[in-house]
C-alpha cells in the first residue's frame, strides 16, 4: 500500500496469541480492518473483547503473532522497536483514559515532548499554540498533580495533536471524568481532529461517544462481529 | 532531541522529588570516605617523603672521594639551592693513654639542611635539639666514643694536630645511617678547624659530601644540568625509603584505611543498587509513555546515562569536598602527635575520588536502568508489562569486576583484596541461607503471638524473599559494623600490644662471652627481669646446597645485596617467643649431632632457600655446614633481637661470637647504663627510643584514623538499611492504609511496625554476630597473624544495635507510610 493510498491503516488477517498457564490463549482472531484518510472509527466492546489490543496494534505499540498491519504506507511488521518508534513519532497520537502525562513535567513540557523527540528547533511555540488551543495557556506551567482531571486531558490532547499527527488513537478518553467534563473533551476532542484533518480511532463502551464516530466496529471474543457506517 | 539537556532536566526533576537522593547520598558517603582516606594518606605518604629526605640530611647528596669539583658548587648557587659541605674520614681520636678510631666528620652551618641534630649534657641524659654546629675548637661526640675515651664534657682531646674541646654528646644525626653495629663512633667538629688538625693530605682516605636542598623542581632541574649521573667518581642520592619499620606500619595502616574504604564502597553499592531498582520501577510508566510517543531505546539509553554520570559527578565532587574537610578534621585531631606538619594536600585524590564514585554508580545502577530500554510501549495500555528481569548473575559479575577494579588500588593488597571481595560475597550468601532457615522457624510462632508481634512477624514471613533480602543487605552493613567497631579494637589491641609500653628501649652489643654472666646478672637484678643475651657470629653464606653463591645470579637488588653481605648468625636451643613455625620444626635440644639451620621465610623467598636445603657458610675462614629443618615468621617491628638465620647451639658455639641483648629500660632506671660502661668499658650501649616513639605514634595515627573512617562505614550501612526500606516501601504505605480503613488505630499500626523490625534486627543481629566472629577469626589468623580473643559482648551487644538500628531507621524510613492519608493512597492503586 503506498502512503498515497486512500487508506491510512490497514489490518490483515491479524491475530493476537499469548501464552498462558493453560495454554495458548487468542485474544485476537482474523481481524481485516482499513479506515480511510479522515475518517473516525469507534472501536466498541465490552471489557476483554480485544478492543484495547486491537488499537496497540494499529498504533505500533505492539506487534500482531499473525497477519500485519500497514499504517500510511509502511508494513508494522517489518520494522524494529526503534523503527515503529519512529512512525509513533511522526505519524500518531494517542489520548489514553488515564491521560499519562509525565508527572515531572509542566503542561508545556509534557507537549512539547514529542516536538522535541522529533527534532523541532520550534517546540516551545508550538507546545505554547497547542495549549492555547485547547484553552490552557493560562497554565502552560503547571505540573499534572496541580491539574484537574478534565485540565490534564486537554493536556494530553495539546500533546496529541502537537506533531500533526495523520491519525491519533484514544482509548477511553472520557473513562475518568465526569460527565460534563466527558462532554467537553469529546467536543474538544472531534473539533481539533476535524481542523486538522485527522483520523481518529476511538476505543470506548460508551454507545452514546461512538454514534459521534462516522464509522463503528463492534468486537466481541476477539473478533469484529459488526462494522456499521 | 537534545538527550543531554533532557537527562539534565531529568535529573533536576528526580532529585527534588527524592527518587534519586539515595543514590546520590551513597554515592557521596563513600567518596567522602575514600577521599578523605585518600587525602590523608597522601600527605602522610608525602611527610613520609620529607621525612626520608631528613634521613639524607638534604634533598641531594653528591659523595665523592675526591673533592668536589667546584662547577657543580657553583652550579647548586647559580640555581638559589641551598649547599652545605662536609668531609669525613676515620682516624684516631687520642684522650691521655687511650686511643680510639672513630669516624670524624667536619661540617659546616649550613648542615643539616634538612632534620636537626641532637645532643645531650650527660650520658644518656636529656636529648636537646640543636639549630648549630660544633663551635671552633671544639667536638661533639657520641657516647660510645665518650664511653671508650672514658672522657667528659669540657675536656679536651686531640684529633691529629688540633686539640678539640667536648661540648656536646651527639645523640642523633638525621644522615648517620648504614649499619649501626659496624661503624666507628663518631665525632663532628666544625670545617673550619679541618686545616689545623692537618689530616687533610694528598692520598688521605676522605669522603667528600656536598649536599643540596631546594624545591624538587629546581633539584631535578639541577641534576639535568649538571649532568652528574656521568660523573664516575661521584655518587648521588636522592630521596630513598623511609626506615622500614617506619615503612611497615605505614603500609599495614594504608591496608587498613584501604580496607574501611573498600567496605563502604560495597556498601554504598549495594544500597545504590537497590534504590536503583525502585528508581527503575518508579520509572516504567514515564518510560512506556516517552516509548509510546516516539523515543527510541538507545535515546532511553543515553538519557539514563547521562543522569547517572551527571549524579555521579555532581555527588563525587561533593564528596571530595567533604573527604578534604573530614582529613582536615583528621588533621587537626592529630596534631602534635606527627614529629612536624604533614605537607599541604594534593589535589590528586579527586581524580581517584571522581574515578570511583563514576565507577561505583555505573557498576551498582546502570544495568537497573538500562532495563527500562526495554519497557513495551504497550505498558500505556496494559500496566502488567514489565521488562524481563535482569540476569543476576551479570549484576554480581558487573559488581565484582567494579570493585576488583577499585580494590587494589585501595588496599594496595592483592590478598586483602580477594579476602575482603570473597568474604563480602560469602558473607551474603551464608546470610540469605541462613536468614531463610530462621524465619521458617520463626513462622512456627505466630499462632502463639498477639496482635501486633503477630501481624509483625506476618509481614516478616510473609514477604520472606524481601526479608531475607533486608536481613542479607542490612546484615553485611552490621557485620562490617561490628567488625569495625568490636573486632577491630580485638584486632588494633592486639597489633598494639605487639608493640607494648615496655618495647625493648636500648641495645647492647659488643658483649664478650666471659662478660655474658656477670652482665646478665647485674640487669637482672637492677631491671627484676630475665635478661636474654644473645650470641652473634658474623659470616658469609657461600654456599646453597652445591651451588656457589654468585650475588650477580641474583637480579632482585635487595637479593644481591643480602648475597653480597655478611650475616649476622646466631645459635639458639629454643626459638623466640615472638616468632612462629611455618615449615618444619625445632630441633631437640639434646641432638647436637649434626648442624641445623633455622631460616627467616621472608629471606629464604629472596635468596632461594628451601626445607632441606644444604647452607655452606664461610666463618672466620671456616666452611660450616647445615641442613635447614625449619623456617621461621619473624615480627620485626617487635624491635627484639631476631636473626634471620638461626642454628642449633652445636653447631656454632665454638667459633668467635660477641653478644647482643635489647632491653627495656625505663627513665628511672636509666642511671645504672652509666654504672655499666663503667664496669664493662668494651659493650657498646645504643638507645632507640626516639624509633620507638616515632613507630608508637604512627600506630596511634592510625588507630585515631581508623575510627574515623569508620563513621563513614556506619553511614552507609545506614543507607543501604533506607534503601532496603524503600524497597517496600510502596507495600508498605498501600497494606497501612487499608488496615487504616478497616479500622486500625495509629498506635496499632506503629506497634506491627515495631514488632516488624525488632524481628528482623534480632535475626540480623544473630546472624550478624556470628559472621562478624568467623571472619575476625581468619583475618587474625591469615591475614595479621595475631592471636585474638573474640568479645563475647558482641552477642548481647549486636542485637541490641542492630534491633535499635532497624526500629529507628525503619520508623524514620516509614514515617511517611504513617502520615499518608488513606484515602489518597487507595485512590491512587
Amino acid at each position: 500500500m503506498d502512503p498515497d493510498s486512500n487508506d491510512i491503516v490497514q489490518a490483515k488477517a491479524i491475530g493476537k496469541q499469548v501464552s498462558s498457564p493453560e495454554g495458548s490463549l487468542t485474544i485476537l482472531a482474523d481481524i481485516n480492518l482499513s479506515i480511510k484518510r479522515s475518517e473516525s472509527l469507534a472501536v466498541i466492546g465490552v471489557s476483554g473483547s480485544g478492543k484495547s489490543t486491537l488499537l496497540g496494534l494499529l498504533a505500533g505499540l505492539d506487534t500482531p503473532t499473525s497477519g500485519k498491519v500497514i499504517l500510511d504506507g509502511t508494513i508494522l511488521n517489518d520494522l524494529d522497536e526503534d523503527g515503529r518508534s519512529q512512525i509513533r513519532n511522526q505519524s500518531v497520537g494517542f489520548v489514553f483514559q488515564s491521560f499519562h502525562l509525565l508527572p515531572g513535567l509542566t503542561a508545556l513540557e509534557n507537549t512539547a515532548l514529542p516536538l522535541e523527540l522529533a527534532g523541532s528547533e520550534q517546540s516551545d511555540e508550538i507546545a505554547r499554540q497547542r495549549l492555547a488551543d485547547v484553552g490552557l495557556n493560562e497554565r502552560i506551567h503547571h505540573y499534572p498533580d496541580q491539574l484537574s482531571g478534565g485540565e490534564q486531558q486537554r493536556v494530553a490532547i495539546a500533546r496529541a495533536f502537537a506533531c500533526n499527527p495523520k491519525i491519533l488513537f484514544a482509548d477511553e478518553p472520557t473513562g475518568n471524568l465526569d460527565k460534563k467534563t466527558a462532554q467537553r473533551i469529546i467536543d474538544l476532542m472531534f473539533k481539533m481532529n476535524k481542523n486538522n484533518g485527522t483520523t481518529l480511532v476511538l476505543v470506548t463502551h460508551d454507545d452514546a461517544l461512538a454514534s459521534l464516530c462516522d464509522r463503528k466496529v463492534i468486537m466481541t471474543g476477539g473478533q469484529i462481529i459488526n462494522d456499521m457506517k | 532531541m537534545n538527550t543531554f539537556k533532557f537527562a539534565f532536566s531529568g535529573l533536576k526533576r528526580d532529585w527534588y522529588s527524592g527518587e534519586l537522593r539515595l543514590i546520590g547520598i551513597s554515592i557521596l558517603i563513600a567518596v567522602a570516605c575514600l577521599s578523605s582516606i585518600n587525602f590523608f594518606t597522601d600527605r602522610v605518604k608525602r611527610g613520609t617523603q620529607q621525612q626520608a629526605t631528613e634521613l639524607l640530611a638534604a634533598d641531594l647528596v653528591l659523595i665523592s672521594s675526591k673533592k668536589i669539583q667546584s662547577k657543580y658548587i657553583d652550579a647548586g648557587e647559580a640555581a638559589a639551592l641551598i649547599i652545605s659541605l662536609n668531609e669525613s674520614f676515620r682516624s684516631v681520636v687520642v684522650k691521655n693513654d687511650k686511643l680510639e678510631l672513630a669516624e670524624v666528620k667536619a661540617v659546616d652551618s649550613s648542615y643539616p639542611i634538612r632534620g636537626y641534630l641532637r645532643t645531650s649534657d650527660n650520658l644518656f641524659g636529656e636529648e636537646q635539639v640543636n639549630d648549630s654546629i660544633p663551635s671552633r675548637g671544639s667536638a661533639w661526640i657520641d657516647s660510645r666514643l665518650l664511653q671508650a675515651l672514658q672522657v667528659e664534657i669540657g675536656e679536651s682531646i686531640n684529633l691529629g694536630a688540633s686539640e678539640l674541646i667536648v661540648e656536646k654528646i651527639l645523640t642523633y644525626e638525621p644522615d648517620r645511617g648504614g649499619d649501626l653495629f659496624n661503624i666507628a663512633p663518631r665525632l663532628m667538629m666544625n670545617r673550619a678547624d679541618l686545616d689545623e688538625t692537618k689530616l687533610v693530605l694528598p692520598g688521605s682516605r676522605i669522603q667528600y659530601r656536598l649536599l643540596l636542598g631546594g624545591k624538587s623542581e629546581k633539584i631535578d632541574a639541577y641534576r639535568e644540568q649538571v649532568n652528574i649521573e656521568d660523573d664516575d667518581h661521584l655518587r648521588v642520592q636522592g630521596i630513598k625509603d623511609a626506615r622500614p619499620e617506619i615503612k611497615s606500619a605505614l603500609e599495614r595502616a594504608e591496608q587498613f584505611l584501604g580496607l574501611a574504604a573498600l567496605v563502604s564502597i560495597a556498601l554504598a553499592g549495594l544500597a545504590i543498587a537497590m534504590s536503583a531498582k525502585r528508581f527503575a520501577i518508579r520509572h516504567y510508566d514515564n518510560c512506556a509513555i516517552m516509548r509510546c510517543l516516539g523515543l527510541q531505546q538507545g535515546q532511553i539509553t543515553q538519557i539514563y546515562f547521562f543522569q547517572l554520570m551527571l549524579l555521579g559527578l555532581i555527588c563525587s565532587f561533593i564528596g571530595c569536598l567533604l573527604g578534604f574537610f573530614a582529613q582536615e578534621v583528621l588533621n587537626q585531631m592529630l596534631i602534635g602527635m606527627t614529629q612536624q606538619p604533614l605537607p599541604a594536600p594534593s589535589w590528586r585524590p579527586v581524580l581517584s575520588g571522581l574515578f570511583t564514585g563514576l565507577i561505583t554508580v555505573l557498576a551498582f545502577a546502570l544495568p537497573q536502568l538500562v532495563r527500562l530500554r526495554k519497557i513495551s510501549p504497550l505498558r500505556v495500555l496494559r500496566k502488567d508489562l514489565s521488562p524481563v528481569p535482569l540476569n543476576n548473575y551479570a549484576i554480581y559479575a558487573l559488581a565484582i569486576i567494579a570493585l576488583a577494579l577499585l580494590s587494589p588500588w585501595q588496599s594496595g593488597n592483592i590478598n586483602l583484596t580477594l579476602y575482603t571481595v570473597a568474604g563480602l560475597f560469602l558473607t551474603a550468601i551464608v546470610l540469605a541461607l541462613s536468614a531463610k532457615m530462621m524465619i521458617k522457624l520463626l513462622k512456627q510462632l505466630q499462632p502463639r503471638l498477639k496482635m501486633a508481634a503477630r501481624y509483625g512477624l506476618a509481614n516478616v514471613t510473609r514477604r520472606s524473599n524481601q526479608s531475607i533480602m533486608q536481613i542479607t543487605a542490612i546484615g553485611i552493613g552490621v557485620t562490617v559494623i561490628l567488625l569495625l567497631t568490636l573486632v577491630r579494637t580485638d584486632l588494633l589491641e592486639g597489633w598494639q600490644n605487639r608493640l607494648p609500653d615496655d618495647a625493648p628501649n636500648y641495645f647492647l652489643i659488643n658483649i664478650q662471652p666471659k662478660q655474658v654472666s656477670g652482665i646478665k646478672a647485674q640487669l637482672s637484678a637492677s631491671l627484676d627481669t630475665d635478661i636474654e643475651l644473645h650470641p652473634m657470629i658474623r659470616g658469609r653464606l657461600i654456599k646453597v646446597n652445591d651451588n656457589v653463591i654468585n650475588p650477580n645470579d641474583y637480579k632482585d637488588p635487595r637479593a644481591n645485596r643480602l648475597a653480597t653481605r655478611e650475616f649476622n648468625l646466631s645459635y639458639s636451643d629454643k626459638m623466640q617467643r615472638d616468632n612462629r613455625l611455618v615449615a618444619g620444626k625445632w630441633w631437640h635440644l639434646d641432638d647436637s649431632s649434626k648442624n641445623y639451620f633455622s631460616v627467616e621465610e621472608g629471606i629464604a623467598e629472596t635468596l632461594g632457600i628451601s626445607m632441606g636445603d644444604q647452607l655452606t657458610y664461610s666463618i672466620a675462614g671456616q666452611d660450616i655446614v647445615g641442613e635447614v629443618i625449619n623456617l621461621r615468621w619473624v615480627e620485626w617491628d617487635s624491635f627484639n633481637v631476631n636473626f634471620f638465620v638461626v642454628s642449633n647451639t652445636a653447631a656454632l658455639d665454638s667459633y668467635p661470637s660477641t653478644f647482643i641483648s635489647s632491653l627495656f629500660i625505663p627513665d628511672a632506671k636509666r642511671a645504672m647504663l652509666t654504672n655499666l660502661v663503667k664496669q664493662y668499658p668494651s659493650i657498646t650501649i645504643f638507645d632507640i627510643d626516639a624509633i620507638l616513639t616515632q613507630v608508637r605514634a604512627i600506630m596511634n595515627q592510625v588507630i585515631r584514623t581508623i575510627e574515623f573512617v569508620f563513621i563513614f562505614t556506619v553511614l552507609t550501612g545506614i543507607a543501604v538499611l533506607f534503601a532496603a526500606l524503600q524497597s517496600t516501601h510502596d507495600e508498605r504505605t498501600h497494606e497501612s492504609a487499608l488496615m487504616s480503613a478497616l479500622g486500625a488505630s495509629h498506635k496499632q499500626i506503629v506497634s506491627g511496625l515495631i514488632a516488624e523490625f525488632m524481628f528482623l534486627g534480632v535475626i540480623t543481629g544473630i546472624l550478624s554476630a556470628i559472621a562478624a566472629s568467623l571472619i575476625e577469626m581468619a583475618l587474625a589468623e591469615y591475614v595479621f597473624k595475631m592471636d585474638i580473643i573474640i568479645n563475647p559482648l558482641i552477642w548481647l551487644i549486636a542485637p541490641l544495635i542492630c534491633c535499635l538500628i532497624i526500629v529507628l531507621t525503619g520508623l524514620f524510613g516509614t514515617r511517611k507510610v504513617l502520615t499518608s492519608s488513606p484515602i489518597l493512597v487507595l485512590r491512587k492503586t
